[in-house]
């Protein structure tokens, strides 16, 4: 009778503390680890130590998914729902974006966002499949929190030379 | 007195905690499993009505890659994040879909569903702003598949394909 109440407390215990972490993952923050070298150097600098960069996302900005220039965010990928990016935006609705490696200069649509990794030698990113939906994002990454040597916020930080160029041939 | 204080701050934080674990339990429940949603518009004529439905939807099977051609979806419009919508998945990843481009035209075209992707049509094609116009939308825009309708009382009952 005794290890059958102590069972049943602990599962009570493990549930409440499910929904809380399921709760406060899906409003206000998570942990995630980046994987791959596709945001290097802000992520994973260096591509030969086997550790992955762990960040702080928070969700407050899914609100009314609000988002500017510069910020890296988690989104699920627009080919595989199951897949997680981290990538920063690079354009917003409105903007004028020219794709990498091609003359062609695309207008981002009303509810998109036009995303790009901080490495471009090994990117999947917009110039791959194009812009990606707002509904799509899943945070906003703050902070790296993991190794400790290079716990600090994420600036935001806009390439100059991806958006501006573009405008001026535009004004 | 001290203890007296000390009871009503245990008191207090008791009760606190209750709302915060009653609080996140509302939050699963909407969230993964089933949620109401009052949807309202012409676009899902005459399936949903007019002036405004209550449904019922479940958020299991969409994340379990479960749902299908013909089903009630709520997909996050690709236009405003913001906003939610209701319409009916028409093609799946790599189907083959034709429609007219205006509703009293004959000018049609076909496209291929790409990897991925669903596309979604209101079942009234004369009012109805969807894949047509914004072409096949990710499947990580669906928010969940609608199957009940609680109101008006005179259409109480399941909803989903025909």
């Amino acid at each position: 009778m005794g290890t059958k109440n102590v069972l049943w407390n602990c599962s009570k215990k493990a549930f409440t503390f499910g929904l809380i972490g399921l709760t406060v993952s899906d409003r206000y923050g998570s942990i995630a680890a980046v994987r791959g070298s596709s945001m290097s150097p802000t992520f994973n600098p260096d591509t030969r130590s086997l550790t992955d960069d762990y960040v702080l996302v928070e969700k407050f900005c899914l609100k009314n998914y609000k988002f500017s220039h510069g910020d890296v965010i988690v989104f699920s990928s627009p080919t595989n729902h199951k897949e997680r990016h981290i990538k920063r935006i690079i354009g917003l609705p409105g903007d004028w974006i020219g794709i990498r490696h091609s003359s062609d200069v695309l207008r981002i649509p009303e509810g998109h966002c036009w995303v790009e990794g901080d490495n471009p030698a090994s990117s999947m990113d917009s110039n791959t499949f194009g812009p990606v939906p707002l509904g799509l994002a899943a945070g906003r990454v703050t902070h790296v929190v993991w190794p400790p040597q290079r716990i600090g916020a994420v600036e935001r930080r806009v390439p100059e030379e991806r958006i501006s160029s573009h405008l001026r041939d535009f004004h | 007195m001290a203890g007296q204080w000390r009871s009503v701050a245990k008191d207090a934080v008791d009760r606190l905690l209750v709302i915060a674990k009653f609080g996140c339990f509302l939050h699963v429940t909407t969230n993964y499993l089933c949620s109401s949603t009052l949807v309202h518009g012409p676009s899902m004529l005459p399936t949903l009505n007019l002036t405004g439905d209550v449904v019922i939807a479940e958020h299991v099977s969409h994340r379990l890659g479960k749902v299908s051609r013909g089903d009630l979806v709520l997909v996050r419009s690709p236009e405003n994040p913001r906003k939610i919508v209701t319409k009916r998945i028409v093609g799946m990843e790599g189907d083959r879909v034709s429609f007219f481009l205006d509703s009293h035209g004959d000018r049609y075209r076909t496209a291929v569903v790409p990897k991925g992707h669903v596309w979604i049509q209101g079942d009234n094609v004369y009012a109805s702003n969807d894949s047509r116009h914004f072409g096949p939308v990710p499947y990580g825009l669906i928010q969940g598949k609608v199957f009940f309708r609680v109101w008006p009382p005179d259409s109480f009952g399941p909803l989903g394909r025909d």
